[in-house]
């Protein structure tokens, strides 16, 4: 692959090297959000809701 | 506007002012789930820990002014508590092990796609610190400013530290170097590559 590259190899090919890396940044960061979104878009278990239902309880109690 | 807002919020009775607040924390759990899947890199764990996150915002809501920043506000006790859950149990090193077994039982699944389980391991290896700068400004679009705010650090350390996860999560990736053994080096940037391709076309 292209890690071996010296300064004079990557300015004669122009930046190639770079785009490269940027382009498999911004995969890995697409992928990163796509993780991220796929637990927000799960459904939310009960038992958090319970909780605060059960929270707002006691604070009516007061 | 702010003013206005404040001005509102402070001619509310508790019940009213409550009742905002918790409707608000409602539309974050979702979010706070997400937050904390990444930081423990275990399901059942990152639970447990966006549960107290909760209750712990709940019972801290009178120290919350309303019309500021919720989600970060929140995302910050969530990753107060995981860091202070972290120093105080001394069962942690055998939990992480069960984690990390678990982890791996999901990936063996032959329905899993195979790409996000790499990012996830990969994921797991960077040091805390790394991967919640990455995930805060990565994927829970937060400005680097708010990042630093919730982790309590300059802006400065946020924007290396996120710069130093993405350095490191491509090696890792473009290596093969998480902690599995089949498959064989690249594939796991190769398809990550192919997913990302299919994933912007079809938006």
């Amino acid at each position: 692959m292209m890690i071996e590259q010296n300064p004079m190899d990557e300015r004669r090919k122009g930046s190639a090297p770079l785009d490269e890396t940027r382009l498999r940044q911004r995969a890995i960061g697409v992928k990163l959000r796509q993780m991220f979104d796929e637990v927000v878009n799960e459904p939310v278990p009960d038992e958090f809701l319970d909780i605060l239902r059960k929270a707002d309880d006691k604070t009516g109690d007061r | 506007m702010a003013a206005v807002q404040d001005e509102r919020h402070a001619a509310m009775t508790d019940r009213e002012r409550d009742a905002i607040f918790q409707r608000e924390l409602v539309k974050l759990i979702p979010h706070l789930r997400a937050f904390a899947r990444t930081l423990t890199g275990d399901a059942t764990q990152a639970d447990d820990l966006a549960q107290d996150a909760m209750i712990k915002a709940w019972d801290a809501r009178k120290s919350f002014q309303l019309g500021t920043n919720m989600k970060a506000w929140t995302f910050m006790i969530l990753r107060n508590q995981f860091y202070s859950d972290k120093r105080r149990s001394w069962r942690q090193i055998q939990l992480d092990q069960e984690a990390a077994e678990r982890t791996l039982v999901a990936v063996d699944d032959p329905e899993a796609p195979v790409a996000l389980d790499e990012l996830r391991l990969a994921m797991a290896m960077l040091p805390d610190e790394q991967r919640e700068a990455l995930i805060l400004v990565g994927a829970g679009g937060f400005a680097y400013e708010e990042a630093a705010d919730i982790c309590g650090c300059a802006v400065g350390t946020v924007k290396s530290r996120v710069s130093r996860a993405r350095k490191a999560l491509h090696g890792i990736l473009e290596a093969g170097d998480y902690d599995r053994d089949g498959g064989s080096a690249g594939d796991a940037m190769r398809s990550i590559l192919a997913d990302a391709e299919r994933l912007s076309a079809a938006r």
